[in-house]
This record gives structure tokens, C-alpha cells and sequence, in this order.
């Protein structure tokens, strides 16, 4: 018997069963893998059952030193998107995976404690009891009066979708080091000042220390010391040494390295920007040479004026302080914009990852298409990430990652081979030397300048050796001790491309999946796509390993119990070293049952790995080296992974499967390596135009569908918008005019890379310039003598104008008999909502550009073949081509026609000087249309 | 249309399109221009325009500036300033001193009484003349001599170097409005209502002078258009419609035509012509001539005067809303004009086409019995239409675009046409095919030198 609830769950999906019933099967390669955990009637898009919280979210979190790992905030901020999730044990789960090469302290060899510039560490980590997967990002502030001067903070962006996380890893790691370089930013400002207000207070201590010894040596004439005064002289001296560890801290937070001058740009409604200025010039190069005494600093002179208050002697170092919240910890500015930033995160990854994916793909070849695409879509918000330039970098990165995901869909059965060549691709790529390059030198030139270089470069040399180890973070989190954190990294950083075995074998450790409680440190590399199959094939199989598992790692693993109870940083953080490096070694003679596991489901992998999106194969293929990609893909080693995944699966070879993973471990910590480096010159893509264009866009589709359902004579409004005639659109009401604007403006291709040629509202006569610069018009029709003269303006350049009433619902324009706009704008659309039907037009117009990309760059259609050619057989040709070729009917000829002389102008555009703005236009009768 | 727009039933009088003028509607097949350029830069009336050279033209108005334009792009090439005045006057002047590069210097004469000579090239003023005791109207280049000519209330003869040769004595306070070069060193230039016959006379001896050999008085109004036909004939108009044919070597009226309205041989004259006709429709705007016709645009209408015959043979009466301003031939029998009203028309001279029905047989009438007068009347007509071809002119195309009187255009040939209007614009209007064709043309160049495409044929 059927229950009215069920009922109503199959109701609702009302469109999509429509299209399900409809549709003749898929062939097979198209079809969509099976939900794995599917029941019948189970609703493939529900939410894995296992999660506990309703959807995505960030959580930020602490690792106190008073009270261990705690929850800080959440984003959204809203207690029901945690739902029953546990935050507290997820915070103690994602703190516990933090491999940052934080380092403060003497290290030895060095007077002063030395802060470390650490570069932040990316970790995806996965809690299949939870449900929860995450991608979590460490990274350390800096408190003055916190242990070792940091507090070791961490961001992580949960999901119920694994996918979702590892697909998206690159973007969520370009996104988070934006937020983290912002958080940090403001943190240093914070410190510094903070530092400023101590030094005060140490020199103004010092002065009164020194006044009372002074004081008391000339009281005392008795040649001896009084305890008393011994003490004070003590005391003057700790001071002393203080004040010099002080200003050594000070001229360390401000040697960090800026080497992203973009910040300047990423914040720039920064208030405090004289400031910030005056910071950053401080911090490059020869501003770094007269770093003065802190307290004369004129840096900080406009700030309100200090007291400085006397130092007890004895120091604070107890535990019922309170420490400082993370809005203390930083500078307000930034902290409010580290919020937004982190919003903007959520609202951009909240969805199905198929919706980002595709978003992801189609722009990526959305950007391929440099001399069309700006005909029809949004190129400002192509454009914000400079495609060629950057394809060395992350941006290439991700670029070819996408590459190959086309690669790799479009070629489904051949995937491990693609996948295997990729890898070894990866690995012949340098990316990182020359990251490590360009980070190294750039202290170096500038510093050089400096009079009091040493002194800097040594700090420079140091961070910058920090934070290339803790990009490698898992390496050192393998083989690193803590106390020689700094000599170590240099070593690592000294052997960037050849990788110890050591190295490659922690990282096998670190990607053991399984454990008791379920915990999966799953990678930490960039993206899906780099995701070695093995991991992917042995994590179903965990669950059953699990007996195994336990047997072999029982008193390491980690269990809830022993990490709550340890509440203090150095013994988990000993904890954690112990773990790993003994999981690390016990676990490579155990791999292999895990990866036999999986064995059956190698054939499935394919479509597991692609999920939903499925693209047909593209132009990408043909033109790898476009993209500055890399050259090697297909090349040698292009068959000895897959060659030796295969010989893995099938012989269960322990020695061949630990080189190949070994292998693939390596290359995709590079890739990991390089994306921690270089992600934060990643410019930060205007995601709020993004999302206002996204609204914007679905309010259009929804207009734009109401408007051709209402309008029988759609079609020759939208013929005069797709041939460049301007639309006028008329009416007395501003918002039912702007409506329709907004309706059609989607029809509208545009003239130059500049804004939409579209005018929502204008009340004044219209003169022959605003054809120019406009394809479509709201005007205001005043019923008043002055509205006569719009009138007469429209009556006089109605050659040049289409002209829609709104208030008598009247069309006046040119006769269109052609049949593509039909297909744009069936009325009889079975298309209900407004992105969808966006999207359609988007397609269709896609078609049309690349007809009028066809048509502008066949050469014999616009000149002739030989010298002696008469004008007429290539006009004819033209004609041919257009009809024949292209299947154009009648006046859908003038609307290629139109596309292709855009293009020209486009093209031949010179870019330093404007084009001037010309008006195309036929002499064609107009015709009256009413409802 | 505009009922349309207005809604029906509140039609405000006075709107409705004006019947009589003749309209072509939309659809224009024989109007080449599907494309068109605007050339923005000045700031008042743009009155003047002078083409320099094959791909460049001047501009002046009245906000004393003279901008150089290429006609191919449309693209400014160089802003002159040094007026403090509106233009008056402007003339091109080019010289041939090294024969391989052409100097183009321009002359401009501006109410601020000052004559400037302008390089083309860089744009430098070369020279600035201003001794003139009034504006200076008309300036006109004697490129068989060398010299130039400015006229404003007297005359001067200028040599290449801007030293004043010789000057007439006072003429009028009118001062001269056109001049137009003949035959034997002289000069016609147009006194208010006469016309002076100059000769200007470069004796070894005396160095350059002008003297006045004969004072023509026919007109009865001012002269406001003075043209030249060929080397033996100059034709003038004056503001009362008196159109007067001069031989240049004599100075004798040949023939003279003055009342168009009655001349007019339009086949369908109508008993309409009611309206008063003040002289401002019937004074002579602008003439223009190729070998055989002279063509006048005589207030709102057009009229086409046959030389040989000594007739109007053809006219349009209104062909535009308000007066034709200005008015060419171009060489493939069509007529462009311009007018008050902001449009420019293109007009084609076309032979009448026999009508099948027109020669009339006898018997027809025989059979119905039409009356001896009329059928003689009829016969005179037809014997006049078999003696001479019969033309009309024919509307081919119009150009709307500027919102205010157009003042002159300059024809390109191949490149377009430039407008200017009082609108403050410049329209160059152009033949979409051919520009399209460029465009590919430039879109393969840049292709191959791009190299993003190898051209295989």
C-alpha cells in the first residue's frame, strides 16, 4: 500500500520524470553509473544518509593550549546546518592532521627565538562515520602571549560529498589561502602593533628599572651590592634582553616577505591603507635596511598615543590567562573581510559538485573560444582569471586538470591510461623549482639593496625554507623531529626533485585510510584528478579491512579517548609524530591487501570517478599546448603507470605496486607542493558578480520565457536583436518596460568586450549615436508636448529601429520568415524555469556563434580564389556556403551575417586604439505586428 | 508611423507626413550606403567640407576649428585651432613644387578677419594673414598662376607666400560672396546683385594688378550662386530664382531662365500651385553642371537645366521637406542633394519610358469621337515628347541620420559620402558590402601575419 507521503515525493520531481519518460534510452557509454547505494525508489540526489549535518559548511577551529582543539565558529553561522554533527570531536579530528612546519623558538645556532613565516598546510581528510569529508587548511597566527608565540588555527571546508572535496580541491585551496593570506595579514598588523605597545612597555620599564638602580647605586656607596640592587640589575638586565628579543621579533613579522603585491589590490577599500602602505614599503627591500628603533618608528606615529605601563618582573606565563580571541588576534579590517571571504567560499561550493564541475568546464572552454566568446557571454568574469599567463602556475594547473578531466570522460575506457599519463606528466613538470626559484630570489634582490642585509636575509632564507617544507607538509611531518624543523626543511628544500624514499613512504603512511574510528587522511593533493587510483579503489574496501587494520595499528591509532584526554599540545603533538611515522613504516608491508580488494570494481572506476558529468569529446584534444600545458603528457612514461597498476591489480605484486605508488605519491606531492606555493598569486575571481550575474541571468531566462510565451511576435523582436537592429522597446511604466529590457537583453550579442549594448531606461529623444552604442532601449513615452519630440525622434530613425509598445503590445520591425529563432524561442517550450531556459538560449546562441565563426574565417567566402574572380561567384559562394552549408533559411542568413562582421571588427581590432563604433544597417520595409 | 506611435484618434495637427513631398520608404535597393560612421569633434554648426586628398577631407563650422578626417576610417588625423571666429571660407591648396610629394595646405578665412594657411602634413599653422578690413567670404585658388584670391569686401591677390600682390578698390559693402575663375586671367565674382568681371594682369612692369572690366546688372536680386560649366560658359543664380547663362569669353548673356514654376515641364502639373511663392522657395541655393546640364537647387526643388536646349528638363519640385542646401552630380547620372530639413537625397536622371498607351492612335478617338481641339492638343503633346527624350528625376535613396540641417557633403566615390549638418556631426556614410569585404580582406591579412592560419589555395 502507498502512503500518501510517498506520493508525494514522486509528485514533486514532476519535471523530471517528464523528461525520464520522454526519453529513449542512452547508449551505454552515456549512461549515468548506478547510485551505489541505491534502494529502489531511493532519490539518487538525497544526501548520503550517514551525514549528519544538512549541507556544506566551514568551520573554523582552534588548537588551544589551554583547552585543546575547540570549534571557534562556523559559516554559515546557523545551528541547523550543523545539525547533530559533533563539532567538538570534528575539530579534535581536523586539528589533529595539521602538518604545518610551525616552528618558533631557539632554534640552535640562534640568540633569539625566530618566527617562522610558514606557508599554510592543505590536508583533505575524511570521516566516513561521520559522513563528513573535509578539506581543511592550517594555519598559524601569531600571539604574543601564546606558547611560541603562535596559535595554530584551522579552517575547514565539510561536506557530506567526498567528491565534492576532492574535485574541487584546487579551488577550495585557492579560495582558503585567499581567506588564510587575508586572516594573516591582519594577524601580523595585529602582532605588530602588539609588539609595539610590549616595546613600549619594556623600554618604559627599562627606564624606570634603570632610574631606580641609578637611584640606588647612589644611595649605596658601600662598594657591594644589596641583594636588593643585585636583583633590579638582574631585573634591568632581563628587561634588556627582552626589549632586544622584542625588536628582533618586530623586525621579523616585518621582513615577511610580501610577495604578493596583488594584496594590495585584493583589499582596496582598505581603510588603513597609508598604513598598510607604509608597512609594505617597509617590508620590501630598501626600507628594510633603516629598520629604526621600534619605538621611534614613525610608522606608527598616527596611531592614538600609548601609555606604556611598567612589566612585572615576573612574566605571565600561567595558565588561567585568558588568551586572545581570533577577532583579537587580528587586525578588525581584516577579520571582517576574512568573514566575507569565507562566506563567499560557502555560497560558491554549496550545491551538487556536478553544477560546479560543469560551471568549471564550460568556462574553461568557454575561454578556449578567444574570438567568439565574447559575442554572448560574460567575458568580464572570463577574463578575471588571466587564462594565459598564469598557465604555469596553479592556474595551469587547474586549467589541465580539466584538460584531462575532458580527457578523461571523453576517453572512458582508456582512463588509466590517461590517468596514469598525467601522473607522470606531473612528475616531469619543474613547477616547483621554479617556484622555489622565484620565492628564493626575490628576498635575495631585494635585500641586496640593504645595508643591513644580513641580518634580514637570514630570516628571509629561513621562511622561505619553512614554507617550502610545510608545502611538502606531509614529507615532514614523516620525518621531521621537532626540534630540528629548520635544518630539515633545508635539506628537503635542497632536493626538490628527486624525492628521498623516505619521503614517499610517509606519504603512503599518511594515506592509509583506515583506522578504528574511521578516520581517513585521505591526501592532500590538489585536485580529483590527481588522486591516485589505488586510494580511490581501496576506500570502500576500508570498512572491511577495518579487523586487519586493527590488529597490526592498535596502540597508535588514533581513538577519541586519547586525544581528549591529552588536552596538551606537546604530548599530542608527540602523539601525532609517533603515529605517523610508525604507521608510516609498519603500513607498507601491509598495502597490499587493501588494494586487492578492489580489484572487481576497476572497470567501474571510470564512472564513479566522473559522477554526473559527462561531456563529449572537445577541441581540447587537439590542442594541448594551447594552454602552455605541458608538453610531455602522451609521451614515454605516458604507459608505464597504467602498465603497472595493471600488473598490480592482477599479480598482486607487493614490490611493483609500492614503486608505482611510490611513484605516484611523489608526483602528486609535488603537485601538492606547488599549489601551496604559488596558490596565493591566484587572483581572487569577482565571485559576487558571479553570483549577482547568476541571478541576474535566471531573472532574464524567467522574463525571456514569459516574454515569448505572451508575445506571439517574439521572433521578429528577437530576429532584430540577433541582426543588430536596434529594439526600442516603449512604454509609460519604468518597470514593466525594464522587465521586457531585461527579457530580451539575453538575445543580444555584444559589440566589444565592453559592457552589453543595452539601455534599461531613458526618457530623452533618441539620436543616431545611441544606435551606435545601443542594440536595445527602454524609452519612456511621456504624454506631454516634450514626449512629442521622442516620438518624432523614433518616427525619423525608424529605418534604423524596431519598435515594441509595451502599453499597446504592437511590434514594428522587419519581417522574419527564418527558422532558428523559432528554436529560440519556442513558445510552446516545454522548459519551465528561467536558468534553464538561459541555458538553452546560451546553447543555441553558442551554435550560432560558431556558425558565424565558420562562415568569418572561410577564406574563399570573402575573397576570391584566384585574381580573376568576378566579385559575383564569390558573393554566390557566400550565399551557397550560408544556405547550403549552414542551413540557414532566409533572414537567419542576416543574423550570421551580422555575428560574422562583429567578429571581423573584433579581430582586426587594434587594442591600443578604440574602434570607432559603426551602424550596419538594410533598408528593409517594416511590418506591424499585434497581438 | 507616427500615427502609429501616438496612438490612433490623438493625432495632433500639423504631424502628419506632408504628402507632397515625394517619400521612397524603406526599402531602397539602389541605395549603396548600409553602413555609416559618426565623426564627432565639433562643437557648432559644421558647415564646410573640402576633400584634401583621395582619403582625407577637412571639416570647419562655426566653432572655428578645422579637423582632418580619413574618409576610409572615419579615424580624426589632426584638430586645427588658431580661429578665434567662425569659418568663413575655406579652399584647398595644394602645391607642386617638388613635383613627387604633393605639399596640401589649406586656407581658412573666419570672421575674426584672418586668413590662416594650414600643412596638411603636420598640422602647423604656416601662415596667418591679418590685415583684412572685413571677413573675408570667399577664397579661391588660381592654381595656373599661383596665387590666390580672398574676396570680402574688396579683393586681394595673394601669392604663395602670403604677399599681398594687388588689391581692388572698394566694392561694395556687400562685399564679393562667389567667385568663380575664367578663362584669359579673369575672375567673375558676384557684388550683391551684380557681377564683376575681373581680370588680374601680371604685367612685367607694373607687377600684378586687378582691374574691373565690365560690371554685369541683369539679376535683380543677389547673386548667391555663381558656377562654372566648361571653358566657355558660367552659369548664375540669384536669390529670386533667375538663373542666367554667361558666356566666359564675351561676357554676354547666353540665356536665362526665371520663372521655374511656370518652366516646369513635370508631366503632371497640377493646379495646386497655390502657395504664395515667397522668394526663399525660389531663390537659387547652389548650382552645379556637368557638360550639358546644370542642375539648381532652387528652394525646396531641383531642377535640371539643359544647356543645348535651353530648357528645364526635369525637376522635382519639392524634393525635400525645406530648402536644398547644397546639391552634386556624381558620374553616374545620379544627383545627390541635401537640405534644411536633415536629409540627404540621391536622385537618379532617368528617361521618360514610352508608355505603351501613350501614343495614342488615331482611331482611338475617331472611334469615341473626341472633339478637333483636344485631340490637336493631344498631338502637339505628343510631338513635343517625340522630339526631345523626356526625363524625370527619379528618388533612389535618402539618407536619414542627422537631426538638424545638413549643410554640404562631400562625395568620395568608392569610400562614401560625408555629411555635415548642424547637428554638430559628420555622418560618412558607406557601402556596407564593400567595407565588409575590407574588413575580410584586413581579417586574412592579420590572420597570416599572425601566422594563426596558413592559407592554403
Amino acid at each position: 500500500m502507498i502512503s500518501a507521503p510517498d506520493v508525494v515525493a514522486f509528485t514533486r520531481e514532476e519535471e523530471l520524470e517528464d523528461e525520464l519518460c520522454s526519453q529513449p534510452p542512452l547508449p551505454e557509454e552515456y549512461s549515468v553509473p548506478l547510485f551505489p547505494f541505491a534502494s529502489p525508489g531511493a532519490n539518487p540526489w538525497a544526501k548520503v544518509a550517514s551525514s549528519k549535518f544538512t549541507r556544506d559548511f566551514i568551520l573554523i577551529s582552534e588548537f588551544s593550549e589551554q583547552v585543546g582543539p575547540q570549534p571557534l565558529l562556523t559559516i554559515p553561522d546557523d545551528a541547523k546546518v550543523s545539525g547533530t554533527f559533533d563539532l567538538n570531536y570534528f575539530s579534535l579530528r581536523i586539528m589533529s592532521v595539521d602538518y604545518q612546519a610551525s616552528f618558533v623558538g631557539h632554534p640552535p645556532g640562534s640568540a633569539y627565538p625566530k618566527l617562522n613565516f610558514v606557508e599554510d598546510s592543505k590536508v583533505v581528510l575524511g570521516d566516513s562515520k561521520e559522513g563528513a569529508f573535509a578539506y581543511v587548511h592550517h594555519l598559524t597566527l601569531y600571539d604574543l602571549e601564546a606558547r611560541g608565540f603562535v596559535r595554530p588555527f584551522c579552517m575547514a571546508y565539510i561536506s557530506a560529498d567526498e567528491h565534492k572535496i576532492m574535485q574541487q580541491f584546487q579551488e577550495l585551496s585557492a579560495e582558503f589561502s585567499k581567506a588564510s593570506e587575508c586572516l594573516k595579514t591582519g594577524n601580523r598588523k595585529a602582532f605588530a602593533n602588539e609588539l609595539e605597545k610590549k616595546l613600549k612597555d619594556l623600554d618604559y620599564t627599562r627606564t624606570v628599572l634603570h632610574n631606580e638602580t641609578e637611584i640606588q647605586k647612589k644611595a649605596n656607596d658601600k662598594g657591594y651590592y644589596t641583594t636588593q640592587a643585585i636583583e633590579k640589575a638582574n631585573e634591568l638586565a632581563s628587561v634588556e634582553k627582552s626589549i632586544i628579543e622584542h625588536q628582533d621579533l618586530l623586525k621579523q613579522i616585518r621582513s615577511y616577505p610580501y610577495r604578493k603585491l596583488k594584496e594590495s589590490d585584493f583589499h582596496p577599500y582598505e581603510p588603513e591603507s597609508v598604513l598598510d602602505q607604509a608597512d609594505t614599503s617597509c617590508d620590501q627591500g630598501p626600507a628594510t635596511s633603516d629598520l629604526p628603533e621600534p619605538g621611534e618608528t614613525p610608522l606608527f606615529a598616527h596611531l592614538p598615543s600609548y601609555t606604556p605601563k611598567l612589566i612585572k618582573a615576573k612574566s605571565a606565563k600561567c595558565f588561567d590567562k585568558k588568551l586572545k580571541t581570533l577577532e583579537e588576534l587580528c587586525d578588525i579590517y581584516f577579520f571582517t573581510q576574512t568573514l566575507d571571504q569565507l562566506h563567499q567560499i560557502e555560497r560558491t561550493f554549496r550545491g551538487d559538485v556536478c553544477y560546479l564541475l560543469t560551471d568549471q568546464i564550460s568556462r574553461a572552454l568557454l575561454k578556449q573560444q578567444s574570438v567568439t566568446n565574447f559575442l554572448f557571454e560574460d567575458v568580464s568574469f572570463l577574463d578575471e582569471k588571466p587564462p594565459e599567463k598564469q598557465s604555469r602556475g596553479c592556474q595551469g594547473l587547474s586549467q589541465d586538470a580539466v584538460d584531462r578531466k575532458c580527457l578523461e570522460e571523453s576517453s572512458a575506457p582508456k582512463v588509466v591510461i590517461s590517468l596514469g599519463s598525467y601522473k607522470s606528466s606531473v612528475e616531469s613538470v619543474p613547477i616547483k623549482m621554479e617556484q622555489e626559484i622565484e620565492d628564493s630570489q626575490e628576498p635575495q634582490t631585494t635585500g641586496s639593496v640593504a645595508l643591513e642585509q644580513q641580518d634580514n636575509l637570514d630570516y628571509l632564507d629561513a621562511d622561505i625554507k619553512g614554507s617550502i617544507s610545510s608545502g611538502e607538509s606531509i614529507e615532514v611531518l614523516g620525518t621531521e623531529k621537532p626540534t630540528s624543523g629548520l635544518t630539515k626543511s633545508e635539506s628537503q628544500a635542497s632536493l626538490p626533485v628527486s624525492p628521498s624514499p623516505q619521503g614517499g613512504r610517509s606519504k603512503v603512511g599518511s594515506r592509509r585510510t583506515v583506522s578504528e574510528d574511521s578516520i581517513e587522511v585521505l591526501s592532500t593533493c590538489p585536485s580529483e584528478a590527481l588522486i591516485p587510483e589505488d586510494f580511490k579503489a581501496s576506500y570502500p574496501s576500508a570498512i572491511n579491512e577495518e579487523p586487519y587494520v586493527d590488529g597490526e595499528e592498535g596502540g597508535l591509532r588514533f581513538t577519541p579517548k586519547l586525544n581528549l584526554d591529552d588536552a596538551d599540545e606537546q604530548e599530542d603533538v608527540l602523539n601525532q609524530e609517533n603515529l605517523v611515522q610508525v604507521d608510516s613504516a609498519c603500513c607498507i608491508g601491509k598495502e597490499s591487501p587493501s588494494f586487492l580488494e578492489p580489484l572487481p570494481a576497476l572497470g567501474q572506476k571510470p564512472c564513479e570517478e566522473d559522477g554526473v558529468v559527462r561531456i563529449p569529446p572537445q577541441p581540447y584534444r587537439a590542442e594541448p599546448g594551447l594552454h602552455g600545458g605541458f608538453p610531455s603528457h602522451d609521451g614515454i612514461s605516458g604507459g608505464l603507470l597504467p602498465y603497472e597498476f595493471d600488473s598490480h591489480y592482477l599479480t598482486g605484486n607487493r614490490e611493483v605496486s609500492k614503486s608505482s605508488l611510490d611513484e605516484c605519491s611523489d608526483s602528486t606531492s609535488y603537485i601538492s607542493s606547488a599549489a601551496s606555493t604559488c596558490s596565493d598569486r591566484t587572483p581572487s575571481p569577482a565571485h559576487l558578480a558571479r553570483q549577482a550575474s547568476e541571478r541576474h541571468k535566471k531573472k532574464a531566462g524567467q522574463n525571456a520565457l514569459r516574454f515569448i510565451r505572451q508575445y506571439p511576435f517574439a521572433h521578429p523582436a528577437i530576429f532584430s536583436l540577433l541582426s543588430g537592429r536596434t529594439l526600442v522597446v516603449l512604454g509609460e511604466e519604468e518597470a514593466i518596460v525594464k522587465k521586457l529590457v531585461t527579457a530580451l537583453s539575453i538575445f543580444v550579442p555584444n559589440c566589444g568586450v565592453d559592457a552589453k549594448p543595452v539601455k534599461h531606461w531613458v526618457a530623452s529623444p533618441l539620436h543616431l549615436v545611441d544606435f551606435q552604442k545601443w542594440k536595445l532601449i527602454g524609452l519612456q513615452r511621456v504624454v506631454s508636448p516634450a514626449g512629442v519630440n521622442v516620438l518624432h525622434s523614433l518616427s525619423r530613425y525608424s529605418r534604423y529601429l524596431s519598435i515594441l509598445d509595451a502599453d499597446s503590445k504592437t511590434l514594428r520591425c522587419p519581417l522574419y520568415k527564418g527558422t532558428l529563432v523559432s528554436r529560440l524561442a519556442d513558445h510552446r517550450t516545454q522548459i519551465k524555469r528561467g536558468s534553464t531556459y538561459y541555458m538553452h538560449v546560451q546553447s543555441i546562441l553558442t551554435q550560432l556563434c560558431s556558425k558565424a565563426f565558420l562562415f568569418t574565417f572561410c577564406h574563399h567566402l570573402h575573397l576570391p580564389i584566384s585574381e580573376r574572380e568576378p566579385e559575383e561567384s564569390v558573393v554566390n559562394r557566400r550565399m551557397n556556403f550560408l544556405k547550403l552549408q549552414l542551413g540557414l533559411a532566409n533572414e537567419d542568413v542576416k543574423i550570421v551575417q551580422y555575428l560574422a562582421e562583429l567578429l571581423k571588427l573584433q579581430y582586426i581590432q587594434e587594442p591600443d586604439q578604440g574602434v570607432n563604433p559603426l551602424l550596419r544597417f538594410d533598408y528593409v520595409p517594416s511590418f506591424l505586428y499585434k497581438i | 508611423m507616427l500615427r502609429w506611435l501616438l496612438g490612433g484618434g490623438r493625432e495632433p495637427q500639423g504631424l502628419a507626413e506632408k504628402s507632397s513631398v515625394q517619400t521612397i520608404g524603406e526599402e531602397q535597393i539602389q541605395n549603396p550606403y548600409t553602413e555609416l560612421l559618426v565623426l564627432k569633434g565639433h562643437q557648432d554648426i559644421v558647415r564646410f567640407l573640402v576633400q584634401i586628398d583621395d582619403c582625407r577631407f577637412a571639416s570647419a563650422g562655426d566653432d572655428g576649428i578645422i579637423f582632418l578626417w580619413n574618409a576610409q576610417t572615419g579615424e580624426k588625423i589632426i584638430e586645427l585651432h588658431g580661429h578665434t571666429h567662425k569659418i568663413t571660407a575655406i579652399a584647398p591648396f595644394s602645391s607642386s613644387d617638388a613635383s613627387e610629394d604633393k605639399n596640401h595646405f589649406i586656407l581658412t578665412a573666419s570672421a575674426d578677419r584672418t586668413v590662416i594657411v594650414w600643412d596638411c602634413t603636420s598640422g602647423k599653422q604656416v601662415q596667418k594673414v591679418s590685415c583684412f578690413h572685413s571677413t573675408v567670404k570667399c577664397l579661391t585658388v588660381l592654381q595656373r598662376l599661383d596665387v590666390w584670391l580672398s574676396g570680402g569686401s574688396d579683393l586681394c591677390v595673394w601669392n604663395r607666400k602670403l604677399d599681398l600682390l594687388c588689391k581692388t578698390s572698394h566694392l561694395t559693402d556687400a562685399g564679393v560672396s562667389a567667385l568663380v575663375e575664367l578663362p584669359k586671367n579673369c575672375v567673375a565674382a558676384a557684388v550683391g546683385k551684380e557681377l564683376s568681371e575681373l581680370i588680374a594682369s601680371n604685367d612685367v612692369s607694373e607687377g600684378w594688378n586687378v582691374l574691373e572690366v565690365k560690371r554685369l546688372v541683369d539679376h535683380q536680386d543677389n547673386i548667391l550662386s555663381l558656377v562654372n560649366v566648361n571653358d566657355l560658359t558660367f552659369v548664375t543664380g540669384s536669390h529670386v530664382g533667375e538663373l542666367i547663362v554667361w558666356d566666359a569669353l564675351d561676357w554676354t548673356k547666353q540665356a536665362s531662365e526665371c520663372n521655374f514654376w511656370d518652366s516646369c515641364v513635370h508631366p503632371d502639373v497640377q493646379p495646386e500651385i497655390k502657395l504664395s511663392q515667397s522668394p526663399n522657395e525660389t531663390s537659387i541655393q547652389h548650382l552645379t553642371s556637368d557638360e550639358e546640364c546644370v542642375f539648381a537647387a532652387i528652394g525646396k526643388g531641383i531642377y535640371v537645366y539643359n544647356l543645348q536646349m535651353k530648357r528645364v528638363i526635369a525637376c522635382q519640385r519639392t524634393a525635400h521637406d525645406s530648402s536644398v542646401l547644397h546639391i552634386e552630380k556624381l558620374p553616374n547620372r545620379q544627383l545627390i542633394s541635401c537640405s534644411e530639413d536633415g536629409s540627404v537625397r540621391i536622385w537618379e536622371l532617368r528617361e521618360k519610358q514610352q508608355l505603351p498607351a501613350e501614343p495614342v492612335p488615331t482611331g482611338f478617338f475617331n472611334m469615341w469621337g473626341f472633339g478637333r481641339s483636344n485631340k490637336q492638343t493631344n498631338q502637339a503633346a505628343k510631338k513635343m515628347q517625340e522630339s526631345t527624350p523626356m526625363y524625370f528625376l527619379e528618388l533612389v535613396g535618402d539618407l536619414i541620420g542627422h537631426s538638424s540641417a545638413v549643410q554640404m557633403f562631400l562625395y568620395f566615390g568608392e569610400l562614401g559620402l560625408a555629411t555635415c549638418s548642424a547637428d554638430h556631426l559628420i555622418i560618412l556614410w558607406k557601402d556596407g558590402e564593400r567595407e565588409s569585404r575590407l574588413r575580410s580582406l584586413t581579417l586574412f591579412e592579420k590572420l597570416a601575419q599572425n601566422g594563426d592560419v596558413q592559407l592554403k589555395f
